[in-house]
């Protein structure tokens, strides 16, 4: 890719608006200016993009093929298109993530890498990458996921990952950032974090959006291509945010209406939920300033959600400013309509989706109506579902 | 601005050729009552203290605190509860809270630091807060009567030092060692070369803190350093033993920073 064709460079002061931000310990401003710098200079550099450019396409398997889904467009009454990243290697675009900084990394010299993990799809797509380089690879993972999600655990194990359940706080995908953050704070000369998210401090959440913006990039010339024009709506499940980012940077200047779908649990009235955007309110985790869900004491309240990838109190800076901007529409689908539209696009598809994805889906569904008859809607299959089968069977009372 | 009761109280001890003990307790552990016997003992035996307020988060921790913050949470502990303790204490040493940032800005930057200089709180340290990171935040505290305690960690660059040095009040928190807070069993071979570094940078006191255990680590920082943060070893002993383990303790530390007494 020519660098030229990355979109500018939004929140190169490591701000978002009031968003984002460096909130981490003094210990780890040196090696975040490290990053920064190294990151500054690879974006600028053609070769860098080539070998990643390779990489996506050889190992990766890039570009992935937009779909049209004629089923279930005939439930929505729209032409709905699926943005296939539960075809790349490992299962999600989590790897997309993970190819860009291992070279990083590479350049750095690092040859320890640490990660964080929810569902696991970020955990095996940093084992992977580390399999393939030959870096030692640490992934941390809340032990109520690795209960939840025994396969991918596994998939991380066979990769030549060690994988350290966390027993603290409530043992789920914030619980792991924090350790994997003590674990950086201490063998930080040694170690690159890969985080999983365009979340963190600066320069995380704009590196990683540039990553993941390879599926908006794609999807954008796809689109111009095949169907000669461009979506009326991208739509796109939001935990901590990457996938989202990834597919609206190359639309954010087009007259495209962008969704993003968050997980909104039992309900958003129940508090059982992960709608940071829709019902948190600005504060500092991990790093940087976002929407947070908290306490009146600002104590980080527990998220919930039937999906392991969404379930995070927290999101990335840049969502909270398209947010406050009107750029981006916020929305959100429950643990029941998720699962009915995970449902629904096994049957009406062959595809089965990641739970995260389904919340995209399930809003889509939702949202009959909302299209003319020619308006495309172009959703983004982060991820595929095989990860959740055992889950969803025990939900929906079959275990397996 | 009038001088500090942090800078009174260093000016005092090296008239008195002595380093200040600050020992770091969070605010509820092990339940509200021991805390405050604990906070007296500190109060009678340290020099300065350090009041945790425990976050869900604690990022920059290791085991013993997030174990003393989450039970400390379970029992109700908040930011101000934090701020009533430490009023009903009457505490005679000078305060330092701290705090990760999320419960401050939440209870508000500018009420919390009313609130706090009305209680004659001295000093605010934010773990998560470096320099520079947050103008607006690090402003309000400098203008306010609560010295910005800032902290230097083993990785800070020279061309990095003057900027976290920058508006530095009270004293230099210097970070033993990489790594989150916790009992080692040992000290930083660099140690020495890490304090004339700083320094040489700033005329505050120095005081180093990660890691110290017992009172002959304190003793052998106390000789490079104007203080010597005691925290989860502290923590440690007092939810193993209590408020009386916690004095005897604190008295042990003493002993080992304080010159013997010249016989008469």
């Amino acid at each position: 890719m020519d660098p030229a064709l990355l979109s500018a460079e939004h929140g190169i002061g490591g701000r978002f608006g009031p968003y984002g931000g460096r909130y981490v310990p003094e210990t780890l401003v040196a090696a975040l200016d490290d990053l920064s710098a190294l990151y500054h200079e690879a974006r600028a550099d053609a070769a860098f993009w080539a070998e990643l450019d390779a990489l996506l396409a050889e190992f990766v398997g890039r570009p992935s093929p937009i779909s049209v889904a004629p089923r279930f467009s005939e439930v929505v009454g729209a032409p709905v298109l699926l943005k296939r990243e539960d075809l790349n290697h490992t299962g999600a675009h989590k790897v997309n993530n993970t190819v860009g900084q291992v070279l990083l990394a590479r350049r750095m010299g690092k040859r320890r890498i640490i990660a964080e993990t929810g569902a696991g799809q970020h955990g095996v797509a940093t084992a992977t990458v580390c399999a393939r380089f030959g870096l030692d690879c640490v992934v941390y993972m809340g032990a109520e996921d690795v209960t939840r999600q025994a396969l991918n655990v596994y998939r991380m194990r066979l990769l030549g990952a060690t994988v350290v359940p966390v027993e603290s706080g409530t043992r789920t995908l914030k619980d792991a950032t924090n350790e994997a953050l003590r674990d950086w704070v201490t063998n930080v000369p040694t170690t690159h974090y890969i985080i999983g998210s365009v979340v963190g401090p600066d320069p995380y959440p704009r590196m990683v959006r540039d990553f993941q913006s390879v599926i908006g990039r794609e999807a954008r010339e796809q689109m111009l291509e095949r169907f000669g024009r461009l979506p009326r709506t991208i739509v796109a499940c939001v935990g901590g945010g990457s996938n989202a980012i990834g597919i609206f940077a190359a639309f954010l200047d087009d007259d495209v209406e962008l969704v993003g779908v968050e997980a909104a649990g039992h309900g958003l009235a129940t508090g059982h939920h992960s709608a940071t955007l829709s019902a948190g309110c600005p504060g500092v985790l991990h790093g940087s300033l976002s929407y947070l869900l908290q306490d009146p004491d600002g104590q980080v309240a527990p998220a919930h959600s039937v999906s392991a990838g969404l379930d995070y109190p927290g999101v990335g800076p840049e969502h909270s400013w398209l947010r406050d901007t009107g750029r981006v529409l916020y929305e959100s689908a429950t643990d029941a309509e998720a699962l009915d539209a995970f449902q629904a696009l096994c049957r009406l598809e062959g595809i089965i989706p990641a739970l995260e994805t389904a919340h995209a889906l399930a809003w889509v569904r939702r949202s009959t109506g909302r299209w003319a008859a020619d308006e495309p809607v172009l959703v983004c299959l982060s991820g595929r579902g095989d990860k959740d089968v055992a889950h969803v069977a025990a939900l929906l009372g079959s275990p397996v | 601005m009038s001088e500090s009761s942090i800078t009174r109280a260093f000016e005092g001890l090296r008239e008195r050729g002595r380093t200040a003990l600050i020992p770091y307790l969070t605010a509820g552990f092990p339940d509200l009552r021991a805390c405050e016997g604990a906070l007296r003992a500190a109060d009678e035996v340290g020099d300065i203290l350090e009041v945790g307020v425990p976050f869900s988060d604690p990022l920059a921790d290791g085991p013993t605190i997030q174990r003393s913050t989450f039970r400390a949470l379970e029992q109700g502990m908040t930011l101000p509860g934090t701020l009533e303790l430490i009023a009903r204490c009457r505490l005679r040493r000078p305060v330092v809270v701290f705090s990760y940032l999320n419960p401050i800005l939440r209870y508000g930057v500018e009420r919390f630091l009313r609130d706090a200089a009305a209680l004659g709180v001295a000093g605010l340290l934010l773990t998560d807060l470096p320099a520079g990171s947050d103008p607006g935040v690090e402003d309000a505290v400098r203008e306010s009567p609560l010295d910005l305690i800032r902290l230097v960690a083993p990785t800070t660059r020279p061309e990095r030092l003057s900027v976290a040095l920058d508006g530095a009040e009270g004293f230099v928190y210097l970070v033993a060692r990489l790594g989150v807070t916790g009992a080692t069993g040992e000290l930083a071979a660099d140690l020495a070369a890490s304090v004339g570094r700083v320094r040489a940078a700033t005329g505050l006191p120095i005081a180093v803190g990660f890691g110290i255990s017992s009172a002959g680590q304190a003793a052998a920082v106390g000789r490079l350093a104007d203080g010597v943060v005691v925290g989860s070893a502290l923590v440690d002993v007092l939810g193993g033993g209590g408020v009386a383990a916690a004095r005897r303790f604190l008295e042990e530390l003493r002993a080992g920073l304080d010159p013997a007494p010249v016989p008469a």
